[in-house]
C-alpha cells in the first residue's frame, strides 16, 4: 500500500515534468525557426527601406512608421484617460458602488476581443466619424484596447505609495490635486510606464482591429489621416499570400524581437520598481 | 482653489468613466448595425440556420457557433493538463528562485502575437496533420492545439495565484500526516484552489473564442457543420474576419450581427470567470 | 502652480501641432479601393506612377469588388477597383477596362490531372466529384478550395463554371488569390481558382478541355473564364485621378500588366 502512493508520485512527477518541458519545446521551436529564418534578412537596409512590388522586396520601413505612430495615438489617448481613471479610483473615492461599476465596465473592456473593437472601430470611427481608414482610426481604436491594461497597472504602482507620503503633502497644506500631481504620481511613475510599455507590446501585436480601421497601404504615410500597415498586418499578409517567405520571415523576426524585448523591458521594470515596494 | 479641485474632480470622475462609456459605445454600434438583420432574418433562423450563404440571403450562423465551441474545447483538452502541469510544476516542482526565471517566460508566451502562434501552426502543424491524420490539415484540430497553446498563459497565470493564496498550513498540515508530495498538490491544494483555477479556465475560454487572426490562417474557414476533428470549419471570430472586408449592405449587418452574438458569449464568461474569482477571495 | 500649468500648456501645444498635421487631410491623395485582384497589380502600376509623380500619393485598398464599386459610389474612394461588370444598380456608374484577366483553375504540380473540361470542373466544385480516383488520380478526397463571398473573382467562376450550381459549403474558403495559391501549392490534393497572372511554379493551371488559358487563348477567343478589370469612377474623376487613369493605359503600363500575365486592353500589342 505505500508502495503504490510512490509509483504515483513517481508516475505524476513525471507526467509534470513532460508537461512543462512540452509547453518550453513547442514554444522555443516556433520562435526558433521564425528566428533562424528570419534573422539573416535582417539587415541595416531592411529597417530603413520600404517594402517595394508588394513586399516581394525592399524593406519594411513604412510598416515601421505606420506601428510607431498608430502606438503613439493610442499611448497618447489612451495613458492620460488611464491614469486619470486610476487617480480617480485611487485618491478620489472609497469602494461604493460607482467605484465597484467603473472596475467592473474595466473588467468587462478587458474581456472584449479585438475583432470587436475592429468592428467598433469600423463603424464608428472610420464610417460615423468619418475618420476613413487612418492612423487615427486605428490608433483610436487601440486606445479603447489597452485602456484596461493602463488602468490596472496605474493603480497597481499607485496603490503601492505608501500613505505616508500624502500625509506629509496634506500636511504641508497641499491639495489634494496637488498631492497627486507632485507626490503620488512622480513616485507612481516607473509603474505607469511599465503598463504603457506592456501596452505598447500589445499594440504591435495587435491585427484583427489594425486591418479594419487603419487599412492595410504600403506607402508611407503623409498624415494621421492616411492609411497604414503595420508590423504585424504585414507579416500576416506577406504570410498568408505566399508573396515571398524570406520577407515573412524577416518581418516575423523582427515582429517577435521588438515584442520580447519591450516586454523583457516591462518585466525587468516590474522586478524593479514594483516588487521592491511590497 | 477650492473651485479648481472640485472642477479637476469632475473632470477625473468623467475620465474614469471612460471605460464604461467605451463599453457603452461598443454596445450601441455593434447592436445599431447588428440588430436589424436579426430581426430581418428571425433570431431563431439566425442562430440555428446551418446555411450561410449570403449572397442567396441565408444567415445561419448554426455552424460557426458549433465550430467555436469546439475549437475552443479542444483547446482545453490541450490546455487544462498543460496548463496544471506547467502550474504545478513552477510553484511545486522547481526550486523558487528558477520559477523566477521561468515565469517571465510564461509572460513572453502571452506577450507573443497571435499571428506568429498562427503561423507557426501553418507551416508545422497543418501539413503534419494533413500528411499523417488525412483531411486537409487546416482543420478544428489544428485550431485547437494552437489555441490552446495561445491560452495557457492565461490558465498558468490565474492558477498559480490560486495556488499561491491558499494559506501554507494546508500544505504543512498534509505533509505532516504523511501524504507525498504529489497527494498533497492532488488531493488537498488542487481541490482547494479549484474555485481559481475554473476562473482561470474560463477566462482562457474566453480568450480562445475570442482569437481570430490565427484561427483564420489555420481553421480552413469552411461553412458547413463540422463531424470531426479534422474537418475544417469557421468560427464566429473568422466569419467576421474573413468576410468583413468585402460585405456590405445585408451581407455587412450580419456580420455584425454575429459579432453580437460572439459579444454575449463572450461577456457571459468573462462575468461568471470574474463572479469566481471574487467569490473565492471573500 | 507652475510645474502643472507649463506642462499643460505643453500638451495644449503638442496635440495643436498634431492636430495641424493631422488636418491636411485635402492633400491627403488618391484612393483606389476594390477587389483583391486587381489590387496587386493596382500596386504595381501606382509604384511606377509614384516614382514618375512623386508629388502625387495614391493609396490602393483591398475590400473587394462590391466594397470599390460601393466606395466610389459614395466617394470614399477616388476610383473603385473590380473584377466584374457592373450590375444594373451600379450602372450610373462609368466604368473603364484596364486589363483583362482570365481565371485559371490550379491544382498542384505533382497531380497526375492536367486537363478537365468544364462540366467536370463544376461537378468537382459542387462536391458531387468527391474523389480523385474519379478523374484517373490517386484514391483521396478532393480539398476544394473556394474564395469567400464577396469576391469578384468568385462570382465570374460562378457565373463562367457553376452557373445554377452551387459551391459545395464544405469548400475551404481563402480570402485572397494568394492564399488561394498558398493552399493549393501545400496541398496535393487540393483544386482551386485564382487569377492567370498570378500563377507561378508554385501550381499547375489545368487545360479546359484541352485549350491551355494563356494569352493567345484569350484573345482568340477559345478560353472562355475571362473577366474584366475595370477602374470604377463617379462623374468626372479629380484631376489626379484622371492623370493616373491615363497613365494605366498608356503603352508603358499595359506592357507592365502584360508582363505580369494580364491581359492589356491596348491594342497595338496583341
Amino acid at each position: 500500500m505505500n508502495r503504490r502512493r510512490y509509483v504515483t508520485q513517481g508516475i505524476a512527477t513525471i507526467f509534470i515534468w513532460t508537461g512543462a518541458l512540452l509547453t518550453i519545446a513547442v514554444m522555443l521551436l516556433i520562435l526558433f525557426q521564425i528566428l533562424k529564418e528570419g534573422l539573416p534578412v535582417l539587415r541595416l537596409s531592411f529597417f530603413l527601406e520600404s517594402p517595394k512590388e508588394m513586399g516581394r522586396e525592399g524593406g519594411i520601413f513604412s510598416t515601421l512608421i505606420g506601428t510607431a505612430t498608430l502606438t503613439l495615438v493610442a499611448i497618447v489617448v489612451g495613458a492620460p484617460l488611464g491614469v486619470g481613471t486610476a487617480v480617480f479610483l485611487r485618491e478620489y473615492t472609497r469602494e461604493s458602488k460607482m467605484s465597484r461599476m467603473i472596475r467592473f465596465g474595466t473588467d468587462c473592456l478587458a474581456g472584449v476581443p479585438s475583432i470587436i473593437f475592429g468592428l467598433f472601430g469600423f463603424v464608428f470611427f472610420v464610417i460615423k466619424l468619418n475618420l476613413g481608414w487612418s492612423i487615427l482610426s486605428g490608433g483610436l481604436t487601440l486606445a479603447a484596447m489597452i485602456l484596461p491594461t493602463i488602468i490596472s497597472t496605474a493603480e497597481e504602482s499607485i496603490k503601492a505609495i505608501p500613505y505616508s507620503y500624502r500625509e506629509v503633502s496634506y500636511s504641508l497644506g497641499g491639495t489634494k490635486w496637488q498631492t497627486v500631481t507632485r507626490v503620488v504620481l512622480p513616485s507612481a511613475l516607473p509603474g505607469i510606464f511599465t503598463g504603457i510599455l506592456l501596452s505598447v507590446g500589445r499594440s504591435i501585436g495587435e491585427t484583427a482591429a489594425v486591418i479594419l480601421t487603419a487599412g492595410s497601404s504600403l506607402v508611407m504615410p503623409t498624415s494621421l489621416f492616411s492609411p497604414i500597415r503595420t508590423m504585424s498586418v504585414h507579416f500576416y499578409i506577406l504570410a498568408r499570400e505566399g508573396i515571398s517567405m524570406k520577407m515573412a520571415y524577416g518581418t516575423g523576426a523582427a515582429l517577435i524581437l521588438f515584442v520580447l524585448m519591450i516586454n523583457m523591458m516591462a518585466q525587468w521594470a516590474i522586478n524593479r520598481y514594483i516588487r521592491r515596494r511590497t | 482653489m477650492q473651485l479648481q479641485e472640485k472642477i479637476i474632480e469632475k473632470v477625473l470622475l468623467l475620465i474614469a468613466f471612460s471605460s464604461i462609456i467605451i463599453l457603452t459605445l461598443i454596445t450601441f454600434f455593434i447592436f445599431e448595425e447588428g440588430i436589424p438583420l436579426i430581426l430581418n432574418v428571425g433570431l431563431k433562423a439566425f442562430l440555428l440556420g446551418e446555411k450561410w450563404i449570403p449572397s442567396k440571403g441565408f444567415f445561419g450562423i448554426f455552424p460557426m457557433i458549433a465550430s467555436s465551441f469546439w475549437v475552443t474545447f479542444g483547446s482545453l483538452l490541450l490546455g487544462i493538463p498543460l496548463g496544471l502541469a506547467c502550474t504545478i510544476f513552477l510553484s511545486e516542482f522547481i526550486p523558487p528562485f528558477i520559477a523566477t526565471l521561468f515565469r517571465p517566460a510564461i509572460q513572453l508566451l502571452a506577450a507573443i502575437p497571435s499571428v506568429i502562434y498562427g503561423f507557426g501552426g501553418l507551416i508545422f502543424l497543418v501539413p503534419l496533420i494533413r500528411n499523417h491524420l488525412g483531411g486537409p490539415g487546416l482543420s478544428i484540430l489544428a485550431g485547437s492545439l494552437v489555441l490552446g497553446f495561445m491560452t495557457l498563459p492565461t490558465i498558468i497565470t490565474i492558477s498559480e495565484d490560486a495556488l499561491k493564496a491558499l494559506p501554507p498550513s494546508y500544505k504543512a498540515g498534509a505533509l505532516a500526516l504523511g501524504a507525498t508530495h504529489w497527494q498533497t498538490i492532488w488531493r488537498v491544494l488542487i481541490p482547494a484552489a479549484r474555485s481559481g483555477i475554473v476562473a482561470s479556465v474560463i477566462l482562457g475560454m474566453g480568450r480562445a473564442m475570442g482569437e481570430t487572426m490565427a484561427m483564420i490562417m489555420i481553421l480552413g474557414n469552411a461553412v458547413r457543420m463540422p463531424v470531426s476533428f479534422l474537418d475544417s470549419a469557421r468560427t464566429l471570430t473568422t466569419n467576421i474576419g474573413i468576410e468583413m472586408g468585402y460585405a456590405s449592405g445585408d451581407h455587412r449587418q450580419a456580420l455584425f450581427a454575429t459579432g453580437i452574438v460572439l459579444f454575449f458569449i463572450i461577456m457571459a464568461l468573462n462575468t461568471l470567470a470574474i463572479f469566481l474569482s471574487k467569490r473565492r477571495a471573500s | 502652480m507652475h510645474a502643472n500649468s507649463k506642462l499643460l500648456r505643453w500638451l495644449l501645444l503638442l496635440l495643436a501641432i498634431l492636430a495641424g498635421i493631422g488636418c491636411q487631410r485635402s492633400r491627403a491623395g488618391i484612393t483606389v479601393a476594390g477587389s483583391t485582384s486587381v489590387e496587386p497589380f493596382a500596386e504595381l502600376l501606382a509604384e511606377e506612377y509614384m516614382a514618375k509623380h512623386p508629388e502625387t500619393h495614391i493609396y490602393v485598398q483591398g475590400g473587394g469588388s462590391t466594397a470599390g464599386i460601393e466606395a466610389a459610389m459614395s466617394g470614399a474612394a477616388n476610383i473603385g477597383m473590380s473584377s466584374r461588370n457592373l450590375i444594373d444598380t451600379e450602372k450610373k456608374l462609368d466604368a473603364v477596362t484596364i486589363a483583362k484577366d482570365a481565371i485559371a483553375v490550379i491544382v498542384h504540380p505533382t497531380s497526375p490531372v492536367g486537363d478537365l473540361p468544364l462540366d467536370q470542373i463544376s461537378k468537382i466544385f459542387s462536391g458531387k466529384i468527391a474523389n480523385w480516383k474519379a478523374l484517373g488520380g490517386p484514391n483521396h478526397s478532393i480539398d476544394i478550395v473556394t474564395r469567400e463571398e464577396g469576391s469578384g473573382t468568385r462570382e465570374s467562376f460562378q457565373k463562367f463554371v457553376m452557373g445554377k450550381e452551387d459551391i459545395s459549403l464544405g469548400a475551404l474558403v481563402q480570402d485572397s488569390n494568394g492564399a488561394v495559391r498558398q493552399v493549393i501549392s501545400s496541398d496535393p490534393n487540393a483544386i482551386g481558382y485564382i487569377s492567370l497572372g498570378l500563377v507561378n511554379g508554385q501550381v499547375k493551371a489545368l487545360r479546359i478541355s484541352g485549350v491551355q488559358g494563356n494569352l493567345t487563348n484569350v484573345y482568340n477567343g477559345k478560353y472562355v473564364l475571362v473577366r474584366p478589370f475595370l477602374f470604377v469612377f463617379n462623374g468626372e474623376p479629380a484631376q489626379e485621378a484622371r492623370s493616373f487613369l491615363d497613365f494605366v493605359l498608356s503603352p508603358s503600363a499595359q506592357k507592365l500588366l502584360l508582363r505580369e500575365g494580364l491581359v492589356p486592353v491596348l491594342e497595338k500589342l496583341r
